[in-house]
């Protein structure tokens, strides 16, 4: 996945993270009044003490896992005091909640690499079975001999099974622990694996923790007849600062620092109420840098000059918003037309319809459906019919917002009233030809159309329009039909 | 710290304690059911009901320990423990009966034309050697509801009828959550099932709760560090006099009685103990407290972007002026240009598709729901959704939003548009 940048951009960045107590502060000075939420509020010294402190563990070691985790230290902190020392029992299950992006899988698997704790770590979007579970956490903590013990299509009473027969062999010094990744989806396999999962310290009489991982809460989770609470533990946001900071780890070492984090700032200011995701947001910076720093190459700025660089940047960010964070174009085609330098080509997005060029009563056809999904039908008359005399008021009153079809949704109408609309809208005369109703088909294939009802419904067909109004508005100005005029909810 | 190890063994590990707390009556009950089955032969079983964390397994183990110490019953009784959990079918639950009574190489290969057959096997093989009297068995059944789902409940058919029948001394001994699990139970097997229940339903008063709380921190007196040990047991003592303390017990208390929530409680205020803070404060308490009570969506709702927060009020308005019918993507966005065009100075005025995409994100985080479960005929914009929130929860959620813009809180708190 392209997301997945984390080795790239990690490459040179040196630990410039100041030392704990200051970071304290500061990191309280920037939660605010958020402190109360979290639960973490407390005088400085109780977020010294909250912080990263492990018995036997040398000072190192800490240190060093401090520099991977940056502005998770209070995070961390709460796992290392929950997980308790290797040889205690720990809590049987804990939850981690928190959107994505912040960290969850991050901080856990570094804490239990770097502390060389026995664990096994699956994603549960590689497992479709449950069997494929058992048998990756098996290997993970026991090895291949104890995974193949397992029969085929192995349930949860046989994982049990083996893993109370390999334990009786291989008793545990220290807690096991099972991280499974985007719990939300162990909901959707058999019933009995996630409250089995949550108890299996006690089915298994083992010192094994099940840690949980999901961006979903933890009331969403919960089986009709309840099941064994696990240690809710909550991973908030990045606040603005924080995610400063954290990007500006990546900076690029031929240019100062400061000169990268002002280019972060000017992205944040973009992007920041759209996307706080940090994977995002890394991806982002990533692929505009080059552009930002232009001016500087090509020598038409110096560095202090940051308003001439956001002049510069901030229409090619607002274009970026468009397309390659709507993955409408791949960074490898935003990469191209950054070094093309042509402003003036407009990148064809995926979804932008604009490209698949319609022959042209297939237009008219699908002006036509429009018409007829989105007017109602006893205004076909007014519309359509040449002497239709005057419409009577009432019928025409402002009506409730609400009922706009616009709001609703295309209604489905039968291929008749399409043709009749046809007819009418089209100046020319047009015989009722195969070459039309074969349009219809294809109209239908290009998804242009929705086909509603069943197949075998041959005689009256009922289809449905499934363009915008910006796409349909697009088309007939190619045939120059003002279809606004037409259009029920715009009277 | 030793004293880290003890309590995490009590509170994480589920240890036994010395005497079930509070159930004195149940256990005596269940002690002599067990006992007449174990010396005197008698076929028995019970059912224990309670909801969840009430200590029912504790107080089957409790009883089970006390029952093994007597040399005869630990010498002939033999256990088979079941758990609705793990086997999820009859076929599954003879062969787990079949490995927990070693009789893997009795059984062999041979085929049984019924699970009748098969118990009935099992039970013969298990005869002592004067083949008058067979050995009494314990079966226990934990998650005793999720057996009646089995097809046919043979498994809970045959059990009981054997207890009925006179052919060998088992107890059947059911643990289950639902009080009203003999409604599921078929008819000809609540027949043969005695009908006799164990609840467990807790009436603790607040002063036996403090106990509780007291004797679960109290360390034994079998410490090594006696000095220790007796100045923790005196600071968990005024802890428990402490007013602070006392209210938010009586908090906890008032939401949830039982033994397995307090552990969960006594657990997060034993992490902030470690060397450097070697006794328990008032102050960890209330941070225990406050993280095991926060409220999960409003901790979720503080991390979405300002977007997708102008989109969860909008829809706010909808739910409050079409009085919670569902609406589409269309609607919402007709709210938010709404917003934009007449009332916002600070939110920019995004293009379509980045609002769909802040709007999938909220679908995605199960704030809303699509109101059919998600059939692809609709097109995504006109697809109906329900919102997940009501109206106190995303206004508080709105109080605590960092750096919220005014013109956003402005447009929550108006009546109308």
């Amino acid at each position: 996945m392209e997301l997945r940048t984390t080795n790239i951009c990690m490459k040179n960045f040196k630990s410039r993270l100041p030392d704990v107590t200051f970071y304290s502060r500061e990191s309280e000075a920037a939660c605010g009044p958020r402190g109360s939420v979290v639960g973490f509020s407390g005088s400085v010294s109780e977020k010294m003490l909250s912080g990263l402190h492990y018995p036997g563990c040398p000072e190192a070691r800490l240190r060093s896992l401090r520099e991977k985790l940056p502005c998770r230290e209070v995070q961390a902190g709460t796992l290392l005091a929950i997980m308790g020392e290797p040889e205690q029992y720990c809590y049987p299950s804990i939850f981690i909640y928190g959107h994505r992006a912040t960290g969850k899988s991050h901080v856990i698997l570094t804490l239990l690499k770097e502390l060389e704790l026995p664990h096994a770590a699956v994603s549960c979007v590689e497992c479709v079975s449950a069997g494929l579970l058992f048998e990756q956490t098996l290997l993970a903590l026991f090895g291949a001999d104890s995974a193949a013990l397992l029969p085929r299509l192995p349930s949860l009473s046989d994982f049990v099974r083996v893993y109370r027969q390999v334990c009786a062999q291989q008793p545990a010094k220290q807690t096991r622990y099972i991280v499974l990744e985007r719990a939300e989806l162990l909901r959707d396999m058999e019933a009995n694996l996630l409250p089995g999962l949550l108890r299996l310290q006690e089915l298994v009489d083992d010192n094994v923790a099940v840690i949980l991982l999901s961006e979903i809460v933890w009331d969403k989770f919960r089986p009709n007849t309840g099941c064994f609470e696990p240690l809710l533990l909550h991973f908030p946001d990045y606040t603005k600062a924080e995610l400063l900071q954290i990007l500006s780890l990546d900076s690029n070492p031929s240019y100062t620092p400061e000169l990268y984090s002002s280019y972060i700032n000017i992205l944040l200011g973009v992007f920041y109420s759209v996307c706080r995701d940090l994977r995002e947001l890394r991806h982002l910076a990533a692929l505009n840098f080059s552009k930002f720093c232009e001016p500087l190459e090509k020598g038409e700025a110096k560095e202090g000059n940051t308003h001439k660089l956001w002049r510069n940047i901030e229409p090619h960010l607002k274009r970026a918003m468009q397309t390659v964070y709507l993955r409408e174009v791949s960074s490898v085609q935003w990469g191209q037309q950054q070094m093309d330098e042509k402003e003036a080509t407009a990148l064809r997005g995926l979804s932008a319809l604009a490209h698949v060029e319609l022959p042209y009563y297939s237009k008219f056809l699908l002006i036509a459906a429009y018409l007829a999904s989105y007017n109602p039908a006893r205004t076909d008359r007014r519309f359509f019919v040449k002497h239709h005399g005057k419409m009577k008021k009432t019928s025409f009153l402002k009506k409730h917002e609400k009922t706009s079809n616009h709001l609703l949704g295309p209604k489905p109408f039968p291929l008749d009233r399409l043709l009749a609309i046809f007819y009418s809208v089209v100046d020319s005369r047009v015989a009722p030809t195969a070459s039309v109703f074969s349009q219809i088909s294809s109209l239908v294939t290009l998804q242009l159309l929705t086909q509603v009802g069943h197949d075998d419904q041959l005689d009256t067909p009922k289809y449905k329009c499934a363009v915008s109004l910006d796409f349909i508005l697009a088309i007939s100005r190619t045939v120059s039909f003002d279809i606004v005029r037409y259009l029920y909810d715009f009277i | 710290m030793s004293v880290q190890r003890i309590l995490r063994e009590r509170f994480c590990h589920q240890r036994l304690p010395d005497r079930p707390v509070g159930l004195e009556s149940q256990y005596k009950h269940l002690l002599e059911l067990l006992r007449r089955t174990a010396v005197h032969g008698e076929s028995n079983s019970v059912l224990i009901v309670g909801p969840r964390g009430a200590g029912k397994t504790m107080l089957l183990r409790c009883a089970l320990r006390e029952l093994l110490e007597l040399q005869e019953v630990k010498q002939n009784v033999l256990q088979v423990h079941l758990s609705g959990l793990l086997q999820t079918d009859d076929r599954i639950a003879l062969k787990e009966i079949t490995r927990q009574l070693h009789l893997e190489n009795v059984v062999g290969d041979k085929v049984f034309g019924s699970f009748a057959e098969n118990l009935v096997f099992l039970l013969e093989a298990l005869k002592r050697g004067d083949k008058s009297s067979s050995r009494p068995v314990f079966f226990i059944l934990e998650e005793f509801d999720l057996f009646a789902h089995h097809k046919n409940q043979t498994l809970l058919y045959n059990l009981l009828d054997v207890s009925q029948s006179a052919q060998a001394p088992v107890a059947v001994v059911g643990l289950t959550c639902r009080l009203d699990v003999l409604e599921l139970l078929e008819k000809r097997v609540k027949s043969r099932f005695s009908h006799r229940q164990i609840h467990l339903l807790s009436c603790m008063s607040f002063c036996q709760y403090l106990d509780a709380f007291r004797s679960e921190l109290a360390l034994p007196d079998d410490f090594p560090d006696s000095k220790f040990s007796q100045e923790w047991n005196l600071n968990v003592s005024e802890l428990c006099e402490e007013k602070s303390v006392q209210e938010i017990l009586q908090k906890h208390f008032n939401s949830c009685k039982d033994f397995r929530s307090l552990h969960l409680l006594l657990l997060l205020a034993l992490t902030r103990v470690s060397v450097s803070n070697p006794t328990l404060r008032a102050v960890d308490i209330l941070e225990a407290s406050r993280m095991s009570s926060a409220d999960s969506k409003a901790n979720i709702l503080h991390g979405l972007s300002v977007l997708e927060l102008c989109l969860i009020i909008a829809m706010k308005h909808l739910n409050d002026i079409y009085e919670g019918e569902p609406f589409n993507f269309q609607m919402v966005h007709n709210e938010f240009k709404k917003f934009i065009q007449r009332k916002s100075h600070s939110i920019h005025n995004f293009e379509k598709p980045v609002v769909i995409k802040a709007f999938e994100h909220l679908l995605q985080l199960e704030l809303i729901r699509p109101v059919d479960g998600g059939v692809c005929k609709v097109q995504r914009e006109y697809q109906l959704m329900r919102l997940m929130l009501d109206h106190t929860q995303v206004m508080e959620a709105l109080q605590r939003y960092p750096q919220c813009p005014t013109d956003v809180k402005q447009w929550a708190i108006s009546a109308f548009g």
